[in-house]
């Protein structure tokens, strides 16, 4: 007998988780968007602001709005930093370059997080109530109905600032072709820096949402490899395939940890993404809503 | 090394392309083979297990440059292939009770078939869809190693080996161990030589430059994608055999994704398309954690309490590490290799540059 209740009770959890994916993706697709360039320390972002919240509130001890504005702007320096210093030397050099220099700053991030922060998990506290939110057979965690708003609040704010803001527009146009933005006046390496420092207010709030979930350690930096999942079948360059593709993950790594799970022996949630990850690159490369490149000699 | 290049004239392309550029070479090699020779007659147990450990990274590390280097795909899956170059010799070697000179070619072609089934999205991508590809190859195999208990022996998933027997004697001692590493990483080396310059390792370089020029220059891309993955591969399951035969076991978490990056790491600072580099890239990688080790254990107490040191050499590890990838790529994006090179032509002509 099909159990109804159980299949909606998956389906709700991973839409919730799926949003918060979408949240960490965000980054990811709008700095390839702008600037080409792959960050594979998105995770490490993430851990990084999770570590400046944690230890704004528990080291601190200063009140909530203090602790993620500091992040917020933290991150914005950050991710300015890093464009000047890492990544505008390696701009039309080969694309193992940005990737092997995105590798090498999480692994620099990954050491040097614990010997600020400490290396025990701390935990940030939401100042909303714990109390899970229960309609008839569900109930949601309030974390992670924060964090899938907080997603959807971006997916909306990022779509018309690309859509109807000047500098959107102007960054859309980066995208599309640099040498032509450039000829029309555009500042092409402000934008540049300016995805980055987009990037690193998303990062910072996921870093908040994420760490309330799981609390903040080494460990957190862990689900950036759930990116890459989420922005391969969405399509890299794609806000809302960004949203689309967190649901999907999360939806299908929740039905195979509850259908899967116990037919093997339990860890399929981790494995399940990246199957259908494959299938989608031999299929469609670029994703549901990525823009297909054409190549030209 | 540093000797004068004038009088030598090349007048076919055999002479240019052959596997000595010049006479002295030789003798430089002859060289370096005594010294390889003579070294561990002289050196500590320790300092040989390190030259060890180098010789077998080595291996893996030119395996990796004919992918990355060579042929321009990118692969952050390279230690899967190493485990499962490492499972398959060791359930060979436990369960039928094989000598290494099988289970050794078993784990690299085991490696080589894995490898060309990860590389087959390299037909349809490249570039990042290609390093994430085969990012998710590392991450299912890692797992299907992981969650299979008849390939990685249940308990821990690791297998215990027994030390390779030769000549009825059985190599125990890293003095022993020695003259079976270095002889596969002459061999690796050799054969890496003669490979890049030899038709497969042009067509190879030629894809790296531009595929779709070279498809239309005759190559096949298919083939040659497909057989650089393999290769690649088989030189990482061989060295998954012989780390697991170094050790005496096989375990999956030496082969993580952590041991991907390294051996990137190994090929970006020592120098992507280079065989000096790769061997370059080997040793410094190597070494580098035990430097740390070494500097902390003797200077760090000047910075820090002495209880922190053993928490802080890890994270020490990583910030070095990391950053040193950064340096390399943005500062000097060829590698130990370039300023070996740099340092070659200053003394080529000194006294009387110009």
């Amino acid at each position: 007998m099909f159990d109804w209740e159980f299949t909606l009770v998956l389906l709700t959890n991973g839409v919730l988780i799926g949003l918060m994916y979408s949240l960490i993706a965000l980054g990811f697709v709008l700095v390839y968007k702008a600037t080409d360039a792959i960050n594979f320390a998105q995770g490490e972002f993430v851990m990084l602001a999770g570590f400046i919240v944690a230890g704004m509130l528990v080291l601190a001890g200063a009140p909530f709005w203090l602790g993620v504005a500091v992040a917020v702007l933290g991150m914005v320096a950050f991710g300015f930093g890093l464009e000047r210093v890492v990544l505008r030397p390696l701009i039309g050099r080969p694309i193992i370059a940005v990737i092997m220099a995105t590798i090498g700053l999480a692994t620099v991030l990954r050491g040097a997080a614990p010997l600020f922060f400490g290396a025990e998990t701390r935990s940030i506290t939401l100042p909303i109530s714990d109390e899970p939110f229960a309609f008839g057979p569900f109930t949601l965690p309030p974390v992670q109905v924060a964090g899938a708003l907080l997603s959807l609040a971006f997916l909306a704010a990022f779509t018309w600032f690309f859509l109807k803001s000047r500098m959107g527009v102007a960054m859309r146009a980066v995208a599309d072709n640099q040498q032509v933005a450039m000829a029309m006046g555009i500042n092409v390496e402000r934008y540049f820096a300016i995805a980055w420092g987009m990037a690193g207010i998303v990062s910072a709030l996921g870093g908040l949402a994420w760490g309330a979930l799981l609390g903040v350690d080494v460990h957190l930096a862990l689900i950036g490899l759930k990116v890459f999942p989420v922005v391969i079948l969405g399509g890299l360059d794609s806000i809302v395939g960004a949203i689309v593709g967190g649901l999907i993950v999360g939806v299908v790594e929740n039905l195979a940890a509850g259908y899967l799970d116990p037919l093997v022996g339990g860890g399929t949630k981790d494995f399940a993404p990246y199957v259908l990850m494959i299938l989608m690159l031999m299929i469609r490369p670029y994703g549901i809503f990525g823009k297909r490149r054409i190549e030209r000699i | 090394m540093f000797h004068r290049e004038s009088g030598y004239y090349k007048t076919t392309y055999a002479a240019d392309m052959a596997l000595y550029p010049l006479p002295i070479a030789r003798w430089t090699v002859a060289v370096i083979a005594l010294l390889m020779c003579l070294a561990p007659f002289f050196l500590h147990e320790y300092y040989i297990s390190v030259i060890n450990l180098v010789l077998v990274a080595t291996v893996g590390a030119l395996g990796l440059n004919i992918l990355v280097g060579y042929t321009g795909q990118i692969s952050i899956g390279h230690a899967a292939f190493m485990s499962v170059g490492a499972y398959t010799a060791a359930n060979l070697a436990v369960r039928m009770d094989l000598p290494f000179w099988v289970t050794l070619p078993a784990g690299g072609l085991m490696a080589a078939a894995v490898g060309a089934v990860v590389g087959i999205p390299s037909l349809r991508i490249r570039g990042l869809y290609l390093a994430i590809a085969t990012l998710a190859g590392q991450l299912i195999i890692e797992w299907t190693i992981n969650h299979v208990p008849w390939i990685s022996g249940g308990v821990q998933a690791s297998i215990e080996v027994a030390r390779p027997t030769l000549f009825g004697a059985q190599l125990k001692t890293q003095f022993q161990l020695y003259w079976f590493l270095l002889f596969f990483a002459v061999l690796a080396i050799v054969g890496t030589l003669n490979l890049v310059r030899s038709r497969v390792g042009r067509a190879f370089i030629a894809i790296r430059d531009h595929d779709i020029a070279a498809e239309i220059i005759g190559i096949n891309i298919f083939r040659y994608k497909l057989f650089a993955f393999a290769i690649s591969s088989f030189y990482a399951g061989v060295t998954g055999v012989l780390y697991t035969y170094y050790l005496g076991i096989a375990n999956y978490e030496q082969f993580t994704l952590i041991t991907s990056v390294d051996y990137l790491a190994m090929i970006i600072i020592g120098g992507l398309g280079s065989i000096l580099g790769s061997i370059f890239g080997a040793i410094f990688v190597t070494l580098l954690p035990i430097v740390i080790r070494l500097g902390m254990e003797n200077w760090g107490s000047f910075l820090f309490g002495n209880a922190d040191i053993n928490n802080l050499i890890p994270n020490l590890r990583l910030i070095c590490f990391g950053g040193l990838i950064i340096l390399f790529l943005v500062l000097e994006p060829e590698g130990l290799n370039r300023l070996w090179r740099n340092i070659r032509s200053y003394f080529r002509v000194w006294p009387f540059s110009y």
